[in-house]
């Protein structure tokens, strides 16, 4: 059953070294309050699943949180390449990183099958990939009615997802809307669900069909407005588009990346404090 | 009105998307020709992108393949996993507009690696959703620039299958579409000869020579019999096209259409 706590609390109860974490979100509604907490809290070799890594997962990887990662795209959307992830891929900085890549079909099938409880998903792909030469993971099937060929990899299971929604009420139901990518999907798959929210409500006042995870499949719901900046949150902020141009320019240097994930993240003791150091930061860039 | 090999090679690609058409959109260069072909010829396209808009209009370009424009003026907005397995793999997909990073001269895309995978010289994004849009879509059209590093002789790594190696290459693989019909880039329209399934030119944009297409390819290039010229865009096609473009370099303080998907 739910349990309303911070975010602190939350990954420091639920989040462990070497668990398997799904932050996912696809350019809407990032974890990013929550991709924070886990570098503050230190975890190490956790293996990350994401169909989309975006900048949470390259300062995840970038100071050292990650041994393993599930995911068919990682990028710096609308700007250019995660150089964190290009480090550790290419140079093994600062650890080795090791790759499982599918696509994002693929991703999206795997979720749904974990969340179904099978042992792996299905679907027609892969064909004439060098994908699967690559990743040991995706392999074929022949179905047993048609005698086609069809491509299988295993199901996603993680120990905790992670995502961020626009509502939770007082009982602990999660409401989100707008571009929902993987997200209630993830959630069903996982053994463990913390999700962040804009605002905590009395009423959801959702019609009957709207996304909502119930609150039995959630076991942490923390209150972080603004939770997901730079990315939006359909219904209260926009993308900071700022951030993420100035995030290449961050991460693509070691000591630069170092030095600014220890001024804003190391020395600030959450999120809101993060927020004022970089609006103080950007204030005095200006 | 005067223009430049970016706008003549947005305005070609847009050219061949079929008002009525299903199309799956990726972000960037297709992202901008798909929503030029609504504007102008095909106000009956159905934009799909794969974070879950369907029937997209949006007014300003997305930066993102998740902008909350994308959500706020499609028909309806479906969870990510609907548009891969209903929509893309269901086979309800007329046209694949995808970009890449490499191709090849049967048209197989590399968004992976540059070198070797376990080594890599430059790590790239990835798959994304293409492997699958190229599979599927009943057929696929690539937007891309041209220069001898995109257009190489052999790819590190196929991600997204083109016509293979060649020939019925596909149909033998049974994929269920018919692949790339059409790379579009800023100097001119590719297709594949309808035997050997190489890529050849069969029109140059005005005021490109053979050899500058020949210098910016990596393999011997082939030129059709009837090598045209691509007609230039009209007035419409390029008011339209910078206009969308001002718009949403007001709204994001940058051109949009970049990288990322």
């Amino acid at each position: 059953m739910t349990e309303f706590v911070t975010l602190r609390e939350a990954v420091a109860g639920l989040i462990h070294d070497g668990d398997c974490v799904a932050m996912e979100g696809f350019t809407h509604l990032i974890p990013s309050a929550a991709g924070h907490e886990v570098i503050r809290q230190g975890r190490k070799d956790l293996y990350l699943v994401r169909m989309t890594p975006d900048l949470i997962y390259d300062q995840l990887i970038g100071s050292g949180c990650v041994s393993r990662l599930r995911f068919s795209w990682g990028g710096n959307p609308g700007v250019g390449s995660l150089h964190r992830l290009r480090d550790a891929v290419e140079r093994g900085w600062p650890g080795p990183l090791a790759l499982e890549e599918h696509g994002h079909a693929d991703m999206a099938n795997a979720y749904v099958a974990g969340a179904a409880n099978l042992p792996f998903s299905v679907l027609r792909g892969y064909q004439g990939s060098d994908l699967p030469r690559y990743n040991t993971n995706i392999r074929f099937i022949r179905c047993p009615f048609t005698d086609e060929e069809l491509a299988v990899s295993p199901a996603i299971r993680p120990d905790v997802t992670v995502i961020h929604a626009q509502k939770a009420d007082r009982r602990g139901n999660v409401l989100l809307w707008g571009i929902l990518g993987v997200q209630k999907e993830a959630a069903m798959a996982a053994k463990r669900v913390i999700v962040t929210v804009e605002e905590i409500v009395d009423s959801l006042d959702a019609p009957p069909n709207a996304c909502i995870l119930p609150r039995v499949v959630v076991n942490a719901v923390c209150l972080q407005p603004g939770g997901a900046f730079p990315s939006y949150a359909h219904g209260y902020y926009a993308r900071d588009n700022r951030y993420y141009i100035a995030w290449d320019e961050i991460a693509r240097d070691r000591e630069t990346f170092k030095a600014w994930m220890q001024k804003h993240v190391h020395n600030t003791a959450d999120f809101n404090e993060f927020r004022r150091v970089l609006a103080e930061t950007a204030g005095a860039a200006a | 009105m005067s223009y430049t090999t970016n706008e003549i090679m947005t305005v070609a690609a847009a050219r061949r998307l079929p008002d009525g058409a299903v199309c799956f959109v990726g972000i960037g260069l297709p992202s901008t020709a798909a929503n030029l072909a609504r504007l102008t010829h095909a106000p009956d396209v159905t934009l799909i992108y794969e974070s879950g808009p369907i029937g997209a209009r949006p007014d300003v370009l997305p930066l993102s393949i998740g902008d909350g424009e994308l959500a706020e003026t499609a028909d309806t907005v479906v969870p990510t996993p609907e548009i891969f397995r209903y929509w893309l793999q269901g086979g309800r997909v007329d046209v694949g507009f995808l970009g890449t990073a490499q191709i090849d001269r049967f048209a197989n895309l590399n968004t992976t690696v540059i070198g070797p995978y376990d080594k890599p010289k430059v790590r790239l994004p990835g798959a994304g959703g293409a492997p699958e849009i190229a599979s599927n879509a009943r057929e696929v059209l690539i937007i891309v620039k041209q220069t001898a590093r995109s257009f190489v002789a052999k790819l590190d790594f196929v991600t997204s299958a083109g016509h293979l190696d060649g020939g019925d290459a596909r149909a033998r693989l049974k994929l269920p579409g018919k692949g790339p019909v059409a790379v579009i880039t800023d100097l001119c329209i590719m297709e594949p000869d309808p035997v050997s399934r190489e890529l050849t030119v069969v029109s140059l944009h005005e005021g490109i020579t053979r050899e500058q297409v020949t210098a910016a390819t990596g393999w011997p290039v082939r030129f059709a019999d009837s090598l045209g010229t691509t007609p230039a865009p009209t007035d419409h096609e390029l008011q339209v096209l910078r206009a969308l473009q001002q718009r949403t370099a007001l709204a994001h303080g940058t051109a949009g259409g970049g990288g990322g998907d």
